[in-house]
């Protein structure tokens, strides 16, 4: 079973999202979507100043096995993005939810947080998935 | 539910991930590919292998069948023991299975052959062979564990204690019988190693007393970058019954000599070999960034010419390789349309490693 943080909100393309004290919001993917993957070999993340509207593909995330894009959750502009993914992709697969985050967003409406999908529900669509 | 290997419950045991392989439950990894293939490349690593097929071939022309049956010639088997690596035709040239064939007598062969294709060459094996009066026994009593890297000879010894003086002086590409077990010095990966056929009920314990002086179990996954990396086809991607050794990279498998030596699919292949071989396969390393995958078409000065029959990460190199199929003049750059994006990349000779050393 993977890990699921309560803080976090997530989407049904299994990123996962966090409020930073300074309302912008960090993006990367969740537990589930690294083990679905396997190793990852190759990060693309967005460039900073970026705008971005919500659904547009602006990362792509590839393992041994296959690529897969990675949407933004909320309209916004790019404020940051990890560097480090370029020389250490397996970050995300130790770490996905601490040092491997992909990038981070100021958004469009403050509130659009509180409007994505809660743990709860993102582990009700996992064990669809599952079974 | 799939088809389980005499494993199985080992594969559980190490927390194997277990997906589909055709038809057979496998582990494609035990927690991460790419530490699985550098473990092999620079130690010693094990898969389970038992899901592939050994087959006996046994009667007085066995030898006379196999110079018929296959593309390569079983007459280079001179010795007991050694092995030969094969394509089987069919009478259009088209690779029906690779296999390895290993010499035991006169009146006895060993073939191991794919387990995708088990059926169908058991059905073609049987046909043909029933002129020249072949028995012909599906070995479903082994198992088969391949220990694999520059470590992988000692730590077996090490596992065998007295018996293994019995591979003194084993060649490579040789095959010894020891007791109930038969170990052959061949593999999958580009290094040095043994692939071990053993009665079914001993291959969970001699799994665990390999784990105990140190072999990691290593899962699919970081198999098929092993032999990619090493320059090996894999039926199914890189040929198959569309296409002949002459376009898969594997002319080299084919004995052409004595001329006299009549096998199935020698017509076609003089034919297309008197008027040229068209689509040929290379090798390919990616120049941009992302990695290389099957199906991915290649472009020869802007032009579709084929496509990635193999792609994928290269650990060791650190950067994407490939097979491809191409017709016409590689030269020595082409490009490949990943994902929209038209990706520069490197025509290279397989290998592309070695004994754990870069061939570029």
């Amino acid at each position: 079973m993977s890990d699921i943080p309560n803080d976090l909100r997530y989407t049904k393309t299994h990123e996962w999202i966090k409020q930073n004290s300074d309302g912008t919001l960090t993006i990367g993917i969740s537990d589930h979507a690294q083990g679905l993957l396997g190793d990852l070999v190759f990060i693309d993340v967005p460039e900073v100043g970026d705008t971005l509207s919500e659904g547009d593909d602006c990362a792509v995330v590839e393992s041994v096995k296959a690529a897969s894009d990675v949407y933004a959750p909320v309209d916004g502009e790019v404020v940051a993005a990890n560097e480090k993914l370029a020389d250490s992709p397996e970050i995300i697969n130790k770490d996905p939810y601490g040092d491997g985050w992909i990038f981070k967003i100021k958004p469009e409406d403050p509130g659009a947080f509180e409007e994505l999908m809660d743990a709860e529900a993102y582990s009700a669509i996992i064990e669809d998935e599952e079974h | 539910m799939g088809l389980r290997t005499p494993l199985y419950d080992i594969h559980l045991k190490y927390h194997g991930k277990m997906v589909d392989f055709g038809g057979w439950d496998m582990p494609i990894n035990y927690g991460s590919q790419i530490e699985e293939h550098h473990q092999v490349r620079n130690d010693v690593g094990m898969f389970d292998v038992s899901h592939m097929t050994i087959v006996e071939l046994e009667g007085p022309r066995v030898r006379e069948f196999l110079r018929y049956l296959l593309a390569n010639n079983v007459d280079r088997l001179k010795d007991p023991g050694k092995a030969l690596y094969s394509c089987m035709l069919n009478e259009q040239g088209g690779v029906i299975d690779d296999l390895i064939v290993y010499y035991m007598n006169e009146s006895w062969f060993r073939m191991v052959v794919n387990a995708s294709t088990r059926e169908k060459d058991l059905t073609w094996i049987r046909k043909q062979g029933a002129a020249y009066s072949i028995k012909v026994t599906k070995r479903d009593d082994l198992a088969m564990i391949a220990v694999q890297g520059p470590n992988a000879r000692a730590r077996v010894h090490q596992v065998l204690g007295a018996k293994a003086m019995g591979l003194d002086g084993i060649g490579i590409f040789f095959m010894r019988e020891l007791g109930d077990m038969a170990i052959a010095r061949t593999g999958y990966t580009g290094e040095d190693g043994y692939e071990i056929m053993l009665p079914s009920a001993q291959a969970a314990a001699f799994w665990e007393q390999l784990v105990a002086v140190g072999v990691k179990p290593a899962g699919l996954g970081a198999r098929d970058t092993l032999r990619l990396e090493a320059g090996m086809n894999l039926y199914g991607s890189d040929m198959d019954e569309t296409t002949t050794p002459l376009e898969s990279g594997l002319t080299w498998t084919v004995a052409w000599e004595p001329l006299d030596r009549n096998f199935i699919g020698r017509k076609m292949l003089e034919k297309q070999k008197a008027e040229g071989v068209k689509r040929r396969l290379i090798g390919l390393v990616l120049e941009g960034k992302g990695v290389l995958r099957n199906h991915q078409k290649v472009l020869l000065n802007g032009l579709e010419a084929g496509e990635i029959t193999s792609g994928s990460f290269s650990p060791t190199l650190n950067v994407a390789i490939a097979f491809a199929r191409v017709t016409g003049d590689a030269g020595a750059q082409c490009r490949v349309d990943m994902r929209g994006k038209p990706t520069e990349a490197r025509v290279v000779k397989p290998p592309f490693v070695r004994n754990g050393k870069s061939c570029l």
